[in-house]
């Protein structure tokens, strides 16, 4: 394949920001067709890297790679999207926020993932990174007329300027001590016993962890989460962890491998601290979005707890438990999505108050996901963490898996009460009947992938056993 | 055998519910076919699994009708297959289970297309835990169990439902946690979690112990034993009649056989060195839930508190290891899923009519519903144990098996059964004797038609088997042998390499 070929998704997914970028700008009330249009592109583009599968290139001077983990981590990322696109649709056109230019800042964010997803070079990475982030803090900021929606992309971009000053000061003081800005050059100048590269590491490793918002660098999470309107807080909550766990895998297993010993010991931290804090602070939530930001928060805390074995099947246990995870969280905002009466989006747990009378099949598909985010079996959530203790304890850190057990019985409190709400409480009015086909089907495809996973486990793992980290 | 009878049985019911889920129409014709279909499929499975006993082949140990299908490649595979023991539990559950359907039918008023669909979903996973040979497939089925049984409990049950649907889910999550952290590491350990190759590779004995230990915190939990046993009697009082009945007849007998199955076949050393605090344990249990169950004032917590002693026995007769012991448990087993489900329909039966689980607010029902307390009689009299019910022949099979290795501990534990005869014929007499003083009484209507059937089922098992206990025994009889055996053969095994 020639050069340019590696890259021809990127190189498609900018020309058709620009070509429907100018679409938007010239047609009047455009914002279903660029709607449509990029939900198209972006299925192109998955296409394109679907092509690119068993490649294992280097391209551009080594600085940007295209291996399996790439491919599937970027159609990940593309599928997520469209997804998060198809049930947010209802939402946005109720809340008036249908400009044309929310999905093309959708579709910015999600070529500065593929640009972070590809990076094997500190300034292509960056580059990717900010491109993602710019694209995020307006969305954040999206619902002008809301004071909460701009506190929320106000607090994001001056958290995330910080940590990402942070990450580029770890950065330079790399490339001041290796003399490279190439991965692997750096994984092998890397002396991980020398004070400055220590440094690098804490603060690449800081930065990193506010993008995967893990405890203690996640205070803006359930900030933002709220804030945000709730089609932003859905795209929150998946799309840009994956580019952000892709980078901290890489970040770990290509230039800092060497260094195994000094950052093993953050990342089990970080890990640790999150699956706890996440599981006690949730139990006192009432507004839904708050609750899912402290649940992305803790099933952080258990895809780290992966990456913190420092094992390829620690690395792999990670990305299925991502993988499952965005299918369990993007049915769950599909039902969020569907609470509305009148029109009205609501957002407190109470008002899903005895559900299952009015919308059983509704309630049904609330309490498959809530389950399975519980990590019940036979449910897919059950699935992913138990693979990633098969990792933790391969590795012979059983206080690692018995912290994330016992927090996982905890996190089932605050999933159990909101079964307990749709269950067991008194029932209010019935929420709106939803028209809109997209929606359903997305949270039926979920909710039978969440249920049949234990049919065929394998299927996932085959996948994932065909990424190769170094 | 090409044929999958154990996948069969075990996904029939769910298959069932998946029908249920999916009738449509005017409200009382979905409840018209979800009752059908949900009888239909639960005696389905009933005479399916009488089929898999007749064609059960007694003279052998060796796992039988196995299915072995890959799963997760290399790692996993989900393999099912039945020995002596298990197939007594399966039957068991199918036998149970359409009397649940039946007792749901005739008590629970709303939403009854969604408790049997509950109901029907608990079969699949109480089956599968049964069948399984594998113990990543067995977890699975193992806690499955807990979202049917939580939504039953808390929907249908009663005023504090939700207190006690949480604490049941929540104690028996966190008990089960560590089995699967154990699990993982006998993966590690072994290479594999295939139930089958590790009774024959043995696992190191240094690791025995803590193992044991993790299993034990989830079958502990399960079974209950004293002092995690609190749960149950939330769980009990709280839930629906049929859901006390599956919790009681069923579920705690999966935390018996995976004593039998797992902690004795897999960790023969750490059993060896842990039988003192079962004795203990069970010991407590027996004596002190007896005591407390003398004192309730809720029919309900009575019989809950007097599972709790029941099961007692169970666990000392396992851990004196003796054939007599063994086979003892199984049929205690068996004969306490029979007895407790009956006498947990006896308190559905009146509280249906009279709404009170209080014993004060009965009191002389003989004067007005004679059949009630015919079978009231019957089941009492075996739940305490009188010669001539089921409920005898374990508890005398448990006692002569204790008598073999501590002389204590069945002094202790026959304590039990004196204490049984005083709080179940307290109750009897409290409720059934005398003269009616509530005129409201008054007005109770007999036994119908399909509560009869009910108890006349249940009642003939406990007499039939407690004068015949011959088809149960000759069942397990091999595979009790064959446990013992193993275990006596790795004991001396170990002996000698400390010695070495």
């Amino acid at each position: 394949m020639h050069i340019i070929e590696y890259i021809l998704p990127e190189i498609f997914l900018s020309v058709s920001i620009l070509v429907i970028l100018m679409l938007g700008v010239f047609i009047k009330k455009s914002y279903k067709l660029v709607n449509n249009l990029i939900i198209l592109s972006l299925i192109f583009t998955g296409l394109l890297i679907f092509q690119q599968q068993n490649a294992s290139v280097k391209i551009f001077n080594d600085n940007y790679i295209i291996d399996n983990f790439s491919v599937f981590m970027k159609i990940l990322t593309t599928i997520s999207c469209i997804f998060i696109l198809i049930i947010s649709n209802d939402y946005i056109k109720n809340t008036k926020i249908n400009k044309f230019e929310y999905p093309i800042l959708i579709l910015t964010s999600v070529l500065g993932m593929m640009i972070m997803i590809s990076s094997y070079d500190l300034i292509v990475f960056y580059m990717g990174l900010e491109l993602q982030s710019l694209s995020l803090y307006v969305l954040a900021a999206f619902n002008r007329d809301s004071i909460k929606s701009s506190e929320a992309g106000l607090k994001y971009f001056v958290l995330s300027a910080l940590s990402t000053g942070l990450l580029l000061y770890g950065c330079s003081l790399l490339y001041g001590y290796t003399e490279s800005t190439n991965f692997e050059i750096i994984s092998k100048s890397l002396d991980p016993n020398n004070i400055i590269s220590i440094f690098a590491i804490v603060f690449i490793v800081v930065g990193l962890a506010f993008k995967v918002s893990a405890v203690p660098f996640h205070m803006w999470t359930p900030d933002v989460y709220e804030g945000s309107p709730t089609s932003v807080t859905s795209f929150f909550a998946l799309v840009p962890k994956i580019a952000a766990l892709t980078v901290f895998i890489r970040f770990m297993y290509v230039p800092f491998i060497n260094a195994i010993d000094q950052w093993q010991n953050i990342i089990v931290f970080l890990s640790v601290a999150s699956m706890i804090l996440a599981a006690v602070a949730a139990i006192g939530q009432s507004n839904i979005k708050r609750l899912m930001a402290y649940s992305s928060i803790g099933h952080m805390g258990y895809a780290l707890a992966g990456i913190a074995t420092g094992s390829a099947e620690g690395v792999k246990s990670s990305i299925l438990y991502l993988t499952i995870y965005l299918i369990m969280s993007l049915g769950t905002f599909a039902c969020i999505f569907m609470m509305k009466r009148d029109n009205i989006f609501f957002e407190d747990i109470s008002e899903l108050s005895g559900l299952s009378k009015s919308r059983p099949i509704l309630s049904l598909g609330f309490l498959i996901l809530l389950f399975s985010l519980a990590g019940i079996p036979p449910l897919a959530g059950f699935f992913a963490k138990f693979y990633v203790f098969m990792a933790v304890i391969q590795a012979n850190m059983y206080g690692l898996a018995i912290i994330g057990l016992i927090t996982t019985v905890i996190s089932a409190f605050y999933y159990l009460r909101i079964i307990k709400v749709i269950y067991f409480d008194k029932s209010k009015d019935s929420f709106d009947e939803n028209k809109d086909l997209g929606i359903k089907v997305s949270l039926f495809i979920s909710c039978v992938l969440v249920v049949f996973y234990f049919i065929n486990p394998s299927i996932l793992t085959d996948l994932i056993s065909l990424i190769n980290i170094n | 055998m090409n044929f999958p009878i154990l996948s069969i049985l075990t996904f029939l019911p769910a298959i069932g519910a998946f029908f249920i889920f999916f009738t449509r129409g005017s409200t009382k014709n979905v409840e018209k076919n979800s009752k059908n279909v949900a009888l239909f499929t639960s005696f389905v499975n009933f005479f399916l699994s009488i089929f898999l006993w007749y064609n059960f082949d007694t003279s052998t140990a060796e796992f039988q009708f196995v299915e072995d299908r890959s799963w997760i490649p290399g790692m996993i595979n989900f393999k099912f297959g039945i020995d002596g023991i298990s197939v007594l539990f399966i039957l068991l559950t199918t036998f149970i289970t359409p009397i649940c359907v039946i007792s749901g039918i005739n008590s629970i008023k709303n939403r009854i297309k969604e408790f049997l669909i509950a109901i029907l979903i608990m079969e699949t996973l109480m089956i599968g835990v049964f069948c399984s040979l594998d113990l990543v497939i067995f977890y699975l089925f193992f806690e499955g169990g807990l979202i049917p049984m939580f939504i039953i409990i808390g929907i249908w049950g009663g005023e504090r439902r939700v207190y006690s649907a949480f604490k049941f889910f929540l104690y028996t999550l966190l008990g089960s946690i560590l089995m699967l952290i154990a699990i993982i590491s006998i993966f590690w350990i072994t290479g594999t979690t295939d139930v089958v190759q590790i009774l024959e590779t043995k696992i190191p004995a240094e690791y025995q112990y803590l193992l044991w230990l993790a299993f034990f915190s989830s079958f502990a939990v399960k079974l209950p034993m004293w002092p995690v046993h609190t749960w149950l009697p939330d769980a009990h009082v709280e839930a629906p009649t049929a859901g006390s009945v599956v919790l009681a007849a069923i579920l705690l007998k999966m935390a018996g056989y995976g004593f039998m199955r797992f902690s004795i076949g897999m960790f023969p050393v750490a059993s060896d060195y842990f039988t003192p605090l079962i004795y203990t344990l069970s010991i407590v249990a027996i004596i002190y839930t007896s005591l407390v169950a003398l004192m309730q004032e809720d029919m309900k917590k009575l019989i809950a508190y007097s599972s709790v002693a029941h099961m007692g026995f169970v666990t000392i007769g396992i851990f004196t290891l003796t054939k007599q012991g063994m086979e003892g448990s199984i049929i205690q087993m068996l004969s306490h899923g029979l007895i407790s489900a009956a006498l947990f329909l006896c308190v559905g039966v009146v509280y249906d009519r009279y709404y009170s689980r209080l014993i004060s607010s009965y009191g002389g029902l003989i004067n007005v519903m004679p059949k009630y307390a015919l079978f009231f009689m019957i089941f009492t009299l075996a739940a305490l144990g009188l010669p001539g019910t089921s409920g005898f022949i374990g508890e005398f099979l448990i006692l002569v098996g204790a008598f073999q290795v501590n002389h204590l501990v069945a002094v202790l534990a026959s304590l039990g059964v004196i204490l049984a005869a005083a709080y179940m014929l307290w109750l009897y007499k409290r409720v059934i004797f005398g003269t009616i003083k509530n005129s409201e009484l008054k007005n109770l209507i007999d036994l119908n038609k399909t509560e009869l059937i009910m108890f006349i089922s249940l009642a003939f098992l406990t007499i039939f088997f407690g004068f015949y206990p011959d088809p149960l025994l000759k069942t397990i009889n091999v595979s009790v042998s064959n446990l013992i055996e193993n275990y006596e053969t790795d004991i001396a095994l170990y002996l000698t390499q400390v010695e070495q």
